[in-house]
């Protein structure tokens, strides 16, 4: 779509005001909805695209999304005023998700087929969340986490709004492509997209949840506890092996802090990402993490096999775990299969 | 055959096919079979009645069950129509619930069997059945009272056999009262018994969710002015300010930031500390703010609005002490002219569009604590794209990192702004934000804000 790439310039450029006739143009002619989510939804996933490729960096994504904001802002100014008729929907991000704007897009849709909406932002705490479900009572809450790694918080707050009594829909790229870990996490409705989830809510009412229960209930795995541990020690783990891996490559030792911190971030992500996949017990996750990381090295020039080390110190620091265990190896097999840049 | 099984057998029966330790169902009642065999061959059938011992079990799983879903809303109208829709499908036909009158009318939720509840406010006068008013008072206590159905009201009920009004009692308070409507069969003394047990813990439910309420509004009104304000767009200055508290339950806490318009298009902006964290602190700041809103109508210099301020303070209470930073942003033909003055407060950064930080050349005394405070004053020149940052320590003193114990400290946050030259003022305090918020992780943290004035890049 034109329209597409002419916003994608335009906020690439940081110029607000042409990114702001851009979509007013095209929904005259497209409609709101279809802007909304074919036209800035669409660059905000090239945004998403290109820094996971590592072409833009998280300050160039900010500005990014700040300028896409604003543009869906003026939308939202010129949307036809339509009176609410049908229910009421909170949406919100879980703590710690910073990326707002999916939740603002599904907030301005459901708008604009006749929800009555609260959309309240970007990492919301949960006991803000539960305070105003009860003050609010609306009929769903839509809840939405792009990043993986919120993916045990985000569960933590889907049940803890479920036990209000509110059924929960979830949504988001962190959810993954087929919703499996909405699934397993009991909730009362997954959706791909904004559109769909507004499809959804139109054509059913969803169930409301049944009696209140525990994280652990949907993922009984948890009771080994292994993800409690590796969370609960992450910090004192990415010492130990950043420890480790200055014994072993001794060019780290002259590191600038800049270069330190990078490395030490670097581990810190490894381990919160095994985390994340012990939280869920996927294997496939903390693998495609990996072979992520592994690309971003390659293409910074830095082979993969760098991270071997790493995940070697890791799995001595981890030897009580069989499933950290099972992971780590499988991953320290995928590095050594990488192609070398 | 004993006295008791010809009873209930009037008839010879032909030999039972029971399985021995099974419940058998006979005439309506449930009985455990138990078969003793004789040495002759023969054998004897125990039948126990065993019906109310089951009524008794279904009950007390049945009340749990209600008990816990009564459990899960504090939402005064979620609760209502849960309670009516848990008596309508368990004990009646229909079921109404009505709260005390509130200043629209008496909130009633209806609830036919197997339909959703629905609620309103509804003007109705109590006083036309029989006991409802009592027990929507509360006081004296009432009794479940039996309703003549050919005297009901309308807008309770028409053509039915059966109405029976039972107060919710609360805690202290009166909660409401819940009829139940049978259209044709009256209600046994167990049945009345049992809705009053499910009545004491609906109305212990949506009382609960009433006091919740009240006092969740009272803390909407009362913590209102304490929240950041607002922040509206001007044509040549860009604000944007972001404030999260210490604590994940509270919204407002020692930190602050506020603007006010001046005349000739001028803004005064100030960001501020107050020792200390939680409701305590946020109350000081409504006043710091309320007090520097009032100097402003008098004074606009800086140093002497400081002065005034901390003579203010110092009158009002010795214990708490205050550090701000203030900044008046005039537009001018270059972009914006940015007068800065730290009170005891971080110096605010400058970021210009080509990623150069600079930090404000002003210095001063902490507010509040010292009979006497000076102050220095920078001036700087914001070009289309530079911006200017003010933060409180929550951001600098974040602690945590990839290795869990570091502080965040103002090099690092000096170097993440040199990636953040010509940013629009809400990513830049978004920016910010987050990189504290990711480096503190999962561990405690203070009270955070930051406010960006930014002047607006050229289109």
């Amino acid at each position: 779509m034109k329209a597409v790439d002419s916003l994608w310039e335009a906020v690439l450029d940081g110029d607000e005001h042409r990114a702001t006739g851009v979509v007013l143009d095209a929904a005259e002619e497209l409609g709101h909805e279809v802007v909304l989510l074919d036209v800035v939804g669409a660059v905000q996933r090239r945004v998403g695209l290109e820094w996971a490729a590592n072409r833009i960096s998280v300050a160039q994504e900010h500005s990014i999304t700040a300028i896409n904001e604003r543009a869906v802002t003026a939308l939202s100014i010129t949307k036809p005023w339509r009176e609410p008729v049908h229910g009421r929907v909170t949406v919100a991000c879980v703590d710690g998700e910073w990326h707002a704007l999916p939740a603002r897009l599904l907030a301005e849709v459901l708008s604009l087929r006749g929800f009555a909406v609260d959309y309240l932002g970007a990492q919301v705490p949960a006991p803000h969340l539960i305070t105003y479900l009860h003050r609010t009572n609306p009929d769903v809450v839509a809840l939405s986490s792009s990043i993986a790694t919120r993916l045990p918080s985000a569960h933590a707050t889907m049940t803890a709004c479920q036990a209000t009594g509110v059924p929960v829909m979830v949504g988001g790229a962190a959810f993954g492509t087929d919703g499996t870990h909405a699934r397993r996490f009991g909730a009362n409705a997954w959706a791909a997209d904004a559109r769909s989830a507004a499809d959804m809510l139109l054509s059913q009412t969803l169930p409301v949840p049944t009696a209140p229960h525990q994280p652990i209930d949907d993922l009984p795995h948890l009771a080994d506890q292994e993800y409690t541990l590796v969370k609960r020690s992450a910090g004192e783990l990415v010492r130990s092996v950043y420890r480790g891996l200055e014994e072993r490559l001794p060019a780290m030792r002259s590191y600038n802090d800049e270069q330190r911190q990078h490395t030490a971030e670097d581990l810190a992500h490894i381990v919160e990402f095994l985390a994340t996949a012990l939280y869920l017990d996927d294997d496939g996750l903390f693998r495609s993490f990996l072979l992520w990381t592994g690309e971003v090295l390659n293409a910074r020039g830095v082979p993969a096999r760098v991270l071997e080390p790493a995940l070697d110190l890791l799995a001595a620091q981890l030897r009580d775990f069989p499933r950290a265990q099972r992971m780590l190896a499988q991953a320290g097999y995928i590095i050594t299969a990488c192609p070398r840049p | 055959m004993n006295d008791a099984a010809k009873s209930l057998f009037p008839q010879q029966v032909s030999l039972p096919r029971w399985q021995h330790g099974e419940s058998v169902s006979i005439a309506e009642r449930c009985y455990a079979a138990h078969r003793v065999d004789h040495e002759d061959g023969s054998s004897t059938w125990w039948l126990l009645d065993e019906t109310d011992l089951w009524l008794e079990r279904e009950r007390a799983s049945l009340l749990m069950r209600m008990s816990s879903a009564l459990m899960t809303s504090l939402n005064p109208e979620r609760c209502m129509n849960l309670v009516a829709e848990l008596a309508a499908t368990h004990l009646a036909d229909e079921a109404l619930v009505i709260a005390p009158r509130s200043n629209h009318g008496h909130p009633i939720t209806r609830c036919l069997r197997g339909e959703p509840p629905t609620y309103e406010l509804q003007h109705v006068d109590v006083e036309d059945v029989v006991g409802l008013g009592e027990a929507l008072r509360g006081f004296p206590p009432v009794p479940s009272r039996w309703i003549d159905p050919a005297a009901a009201p309308e807008w309770l009920a028409k053509g039915v056999a059966s109405i029976v009004v039972t107060p919710l009692p609360g805690h202290g308070v009166p909660a409401g009262a819940l009829i139940l409507v049978r259209r044709d069969k009256q209600f046994s003394e167990s049945e009345e018994a049992f809705a009053r047990m499910f009545a004491s813990r609906a109305g212990v439910a949506m009382s609960a969710a009433n006091l919740f309420t009240q006092q969740a509004v009272i803390t909407e009104r009362l913590t209102r002015d304490l929240l950041p304000p607002a922040l509206r767009r001007y044509e040549h200055v860009e604000l944007a300010g972001r404030y999260r508290a210490s604590a994940d339950t509270e919204h407002v806490g020692g930190d602050f930031y506020d603007v006010h318009e001046l005349p000739d298009d001028e803004l005064f902006v100030v960001l501020g500390d107050v020792c200390g964290k939680g409701l305590d602190a946020a109350v000081q700041t409504g006043k710091v703010r309320t007090a520097l809103h009032a100097l402003l109508q008098v004074v606009t210099d800086h140093d002497r609005m400081l002065r005034a301020l901390n003579q203010a303070l110092l009158t009002a209470d010795h214990s708490r002490f205050v550090t701000v930073a203030v900044g008046t942003v005039r537009p001018v033909d270059d972009g914006l002219r940015v007068t800065l003055t730290s009170g005891g407060h971080l110096p605010p950064l400058i970021v210009r569009a080509g990623g150069a930080v600079e930090v404000a050349k002003t210095r001063g005394t902490l507010v509040g604590i010292l009979p006497d405070i000076t102050t220095t004053t920078d001036e700087v020149v914001l070009a289309p794209g530079d911006s200017c940052l003010l933060y409180t320590d929550g951001i600098t003193e974040a602690c945590g990192g990839p290795l869990g114990d570091e502080e965040f400290g103002e090099d690092r946050l000096h170097r993440a702004l040199a990636a953040c030259g010509g940013m629009p003022a809400e990513a830049l305090v978004e920016h910010v934000h987050m990189l504290a918020a990711q480096w503190i992780g999962a561990g405690g943290h203070d009270d955070m804000a930051v406010l960006a004035i930014a002047a607006p890049r050229r289109r």
